[in-house]
């Protein structure tokens, strides 16, 4: 880059000293702004965080932390009201174990056929569409969940109703699956081709290398996909919303009717009053909620920065 | 006498070197086998994770289309959403998008010139980025709560189209950001330098020569982020969507209808709606997001050519 020292010296020779100071007081204000729109994400992160903490900590002084965390009856309109989160907690537990279970071998192979096996021409074909499966809104997921596959588990399982656990977590497996391929192939992707070719010469087939070398060799970015797409389990809402069934007992089994720690809040915040305690209670669920996906992010990140760094060239 | 060991001798050879080739033949059938097998799972893998969203779209479409008449895009939702149709509900998504759009753009694409053009390799710049990969990953309903108390409660704005743009344009930030920065980067170092050779100053070769060439990868990460937050329910659910508003939103402050929310309540909350109804709002959703989504990426396409 050119020292800033240069410009202006060959700026000073061809206009006139006020005109560059107008010049250089108009991108100083410019340059301002633009210095202001970086800070944005900052400011709306620490904004969340502010608001999370302002509204959710004071239900803590109505309810200890224990009895908010382990208990299991959510009764906010009933007196004197009870917030005890545990069935959320359990619901988004196992519904996202559940999806993850499902998406990952799914997710996993489906990414090392699209980067070792799939010729360019169905390569260029599956990708889009993948693509495609992640701008489906989850509304829409969730109203298909309703209709089509909530009939289908009720009937297969001898459900009284299809709105369940099991429903929600097949749907979101399906949500999760775009995220997962796509970090999983970019990892496979950046596995050295001289790691491939050693393993040919010794005689290893093509599957072997895949299994031997390639996935362990990509194991880090595989891991930072399966956290980013559990990241996005536990953060979906309307689809869970939609077809989980909503009971607030403690799930026993993934047949059960449900609600998430996200449902939760989206079902109770329309009629929770203003600075009440259930308003407060659904904020502190938020606050819980916003340090789950934190931490599982932020794990992903940094794993996928060891790996980036580990075949760094 | 001898001869005989030495026959046996020869038959031990023989049969050993038998048993070596047909084990190293079948070692290499069930490498071929099980390489077979391994791929036949792998090619169902991918069948699995392509197939289920082509039958969403394939299906929709069967089922909302006879839903789809002049009438019901056209028309403003009668009895409960039962008769009638849903253009204010599609003209308020388009109203979030284009809020969304203001909103979101014009920050930002500077927060994207910032970090590329400005911002040294500091503490400040790692938690600029640190905290744009969590945005990206905090669940919408987190955003609602926020969009609630900071926009809804705390600006008086209410339960508004401004707030639930304002919200929605909080979740897409990291997203405009993300996509203007990749498109920035990718602008040849050159271009500056010649710039800056002949005397322009950083912000108007920023905006003469960088801007310019960025701009299609701008315009795909801000199509994308529109067509995200058109099919967003939660954040709206809670910062001011409404079931039914007997007319179009006449000010920002006022509420309104949108796609996503309609396909909630009618599918969740109206009791005996019928299909047809409910599978036209699903498809008319799926087409004004996907086509978004399509838009994007012929526009990255044919910059792509272009280059």
């Amino acid at each position: 880059m050119l020292k800033p020292e240069i410009s202006s010296v060959i700026a000073a020779s061809n206009t006139k000293d006020s005109l560059r100071r107008r010049l250089r007081l108009g991108e100083r204000f410019i340059e301002s702004w633009i210095f202001l729109a970086g800070l944005f994400a900052i400011i709306i992160l620490v904004g969340i965080i502010a608001i999370l903490i302002k509204e959710g900590l004071p239900i803590f002084t109505y309810s200890s932390p224990w009895q908010f965390l382990f208990g299991t009856k959510w009764y906010p309109t009933s007196e004197p009201p009870t917030f005890g989160i545990l069935p959320f907690f359990l619901s988004t537990l196992m519904i996202t174990l559940i999806a993850t279970a499902a998406a990952v071998p799914i997710g996993v192979g489906c990414a090392a056929y699209l980067a070792e096996l799939a010729p360019p021409r169905i390569r260029e074909t599956v990708k889009p569409i993948i693509e495609l499966l992640a701008g489906v809104p989850s509304v829409m997921m969730g109203f298909i969940g309703l209709m089509l596959l909530s009939p289908l588990v009720r009937s297969i399982f001898h459900l009284n109703t299809g709105l369940c656990g099991l429903t929600a977590a097949i749907m979101l497996s399906l949500m999760s699956l775009p995220i997962i391929v796509s970090v999983s192939e970019d990892a496979l992707h950046a596995v050295p081709k001289e790691f491939k070719e050693a393993s040919y010469a010794l005689g290893a087939t093509k599957w072997e290398t895949i299994r031997h070398v390639c996935i362990p060799a990509a194991l880090s970015g595989i891991g930072a996909a399966i956290m980013l797409g559990v990241g996005r389990a536990i953060g979906e809402t309307m689809t869970v919303l939609m077809v989980a069934g909503g009971a607030l007992a403690v799930p026993l089994s993934p047949t059960d009717p449900m609600t998430t720690m996200t449902s939760a809040i989206a079902s109770g915040i329309g009629n929770a009053v203003r600075g009440g305690l259930q308003y407060q209670a659904l904020f502190a669920i938020g606050l819980i909620l916003f340090i789950m996906t934190l931490a599982v992010n932020l794990i992903a990140d940094k794993v996928l920065e060891r790996q980036k760094r580990k075949f760094a060239r | 006498m001898v001869d005989r060991w030495l026959i046996a001798f020869y038959i031990y050879v023989v049969v050993n070197i038998a048993v070596i080739v047909l084990a190293v033949i079948k070692a290499k059938m069930t490498r071929k086998i099980s390489e077979r097998t391994a791929f036949v799972f792998l090619g169902l893998a991918t069948a699995l994770a392509v197939l289920p969203v082509l039958f969403i779209i394939v299906y929709t479409i069967i089922n909302g289309a006879g839903a789809i008449s002049w009438s019901f895009l056209t028309q403003a939702p009668s009895q409960a959403g039962k008769a009638g149709g849903i253009l204010p509900v599609i003209i308020g998504t388009f109203y979030l998008m284009l809020g969304t759009l203001v909103f979101a753009l014009p920050i930002g694409v500077m927060a994207g010139i910032y970090l590329t053009e400005y911002a040294r390799d500091n503490w400040l710049t790692r938690l600029i980025n640190m905290a744009i990969m969590n945005l990206a990953g905090v669940p919408s309903i987190v955003f609602g709560l926020f969009g609630l108390s900071v926009f809804v409660l705390a600006f008086h704005f209410g339960l508004s189209l401004l707030a639930a743009s304002l919200t929605l344009a909080s979740q897409a930030l990291a997203m405009v950001i993300t996509t203007s920065r990749e498109a920035i980067l990718a602008v040849p170092r050159e271009y500056r330098e010649g710039s800056l050779a002949i005397g322009v100053t950083k912000w108007q070769t920023v905006r003469h020569i960088v801007l310019p060439q960025a701009l299609p990868g701008i315009i795909t990460g801000a199509v994308l982020a529109i067509s995200r937050a058109a099919g967003e329910t939660a954040p709206i659910l809670v910062t001011g969507a409404a079931f039914l508003v007997p007319r179009l939103p006449g000010s920002p402050l006022d509420q309104f209808m949108a796609l996503p929310y309609h396909l909630y309540t009618v599918s969740s909350n109206v009791p005996g709606m019928s299909k047809t109804t409910m599978w036209g709002v699903a498809l008319v959703l799926l087409v004004v997001v996907l086509s978004f989504d399509v838009l994007a990426a012929v526009i990255r396409f044919r910059s792509r050519q272009r280059i």
